[in-house]
């Protein structure tokens, strides 16, 4: 496929191959322990949270500095999401999501800057996170109700006879959750980043290239939005298994 | 003439499963511009909404990514 752009429109990248995870220090073969770009802008996402959140609030002034307010502003967003959708008992549970809401925001932001890698852009990295909340909210929801955590497929408002059909249905959508809450975040983070370097590879052709600086500019800010709804929409849903666990009944 | 037909059919495919996006697009339009109407009709409980219009955007949208998400399999996958 990449040779066949290149004789034709003079594209000389795929617009996939930014997504190849590659070990920093040569070689090909990737361990487990083998520093890869991956691993890089993991490690980047990690010092950015810790600089923005530690440094910024180190001063703890009455005026926030403008790191300081940043800081106190994704705090108390955080907070208030999880206050709202869980409730008053879902609140011990916040440092984990606001760990989550951080990472998935600094990996989708420094994931847009020209040359890096986006670890959310991995199935593999947001499986992880979707299923570290899947059968947490799991275990969750049968240590604080036991087996009346299963009323949450049987819905009682519902007539008699259909209870089971709808017990079904629920229980295929519960199994459901970790795979679409995963790829939800990896697509788009794929998909944007792809029609970027698509737009890209049109730059290349003289008569279009004005054309295609323009689809590229307009694509950017809209996936500056996306990174950060998606990193919403994955926090949210967590809020939402969660309260999902603590109050199962309908 | 190169390639082979099963070349052939996943690429046929892969474009069929694009159409996936088409769908996504009129549920996720059809989420916001409900939620629009809504609002518009009784702006003081628009604000408390919004992380239920997120939540059925995110709900609606997920679907069309599966397709999105099939035709890449199709592409690089099989």
């Amino acid at each position: 496929m990449a040779t066949d752009a290149n004789a034709e429109g003079g594209l000389v990248f795929h617009p996939m191959d930014q997504f190849i995870v590659k070990p920093l220090f040569g070689g090909d073969a990737v361990h487990w322990y083998t520093p890869t770009n991956a691993t890089l802008w993991m490690v980047l996402a990690i010092v950015g949270i810790t600089a923005m959140l530690v440094l910024g609030t180190s001063r703890r002034a009455i005026i926030p500095s403008r790191s300081q307010s940043i800081g106190e502003l994704a705090y108390g967003f955080i907070y208030k999401m999880v206050e709202d959708v869980t409730g008053k008992d879902g609140v011990k549970y916040f440092p984990y999501i606001m760990t989550l809401f951080m990472f998935i925001v600094f990996s989708n932001f420094l994931g847009l800057l020209p040359m890096a890698f986006t670890p959310t852009s991995h199935i593999a990295v947001t499986a992880v996170m979707a299923f570290a909340v899947f059968i947490a909210v799991t275990v969750l929801g049968f240590v604080k109700n036991g087996a009346s955590f299963l009323g949450l497929f049987w819905v009682s408002s519902a007539p008699l006879a259909l209870r089971p059909i709808l017990a079904l249905i629920e229980i295929i959508s519960y199994f459901v959750r970790p795979v679409s809450h995963s790829i939800r975040l990896a697509g788009n983070m794929m998909a944007g980043h792809a029609v970027i370097k698509v737009f890209a590879g049109f730059a290349a052709i003289t008569a279009i290239a004005p054309l295609s600086v323009v689809a590229i500019t307009a694509m950017y800010g809209l996936e500056v939005l996306v990174s950060f709804i998606q990193a919403y929409v994955f926090t949210i849903l967590t809020c939402v298994y969660l309260k999902d666990a603590l109050h199962p009944h309908h | 003439m190169e390639g082979d037909i099963v070349q052939m059919g996943a690429y046929i495919g892969a474009g069929l499963a694009c159409m996936g996006m088409g769908g996504a697009a009129v549920g996720v339009g059809n989420v916001a511009g409900n939620y629009l109407a809504g609002a518009l009709r009784n702006p003081s409980a628009a604000a408390g909404q919004t992380a239920t219009l997120f939540i059925g955007i995110a709900f609606a949208e997920a679907l069309g990514i599966f397709s999105f998400l099939v035709a890449l399999l199709l592409m690089f996958a099989v």
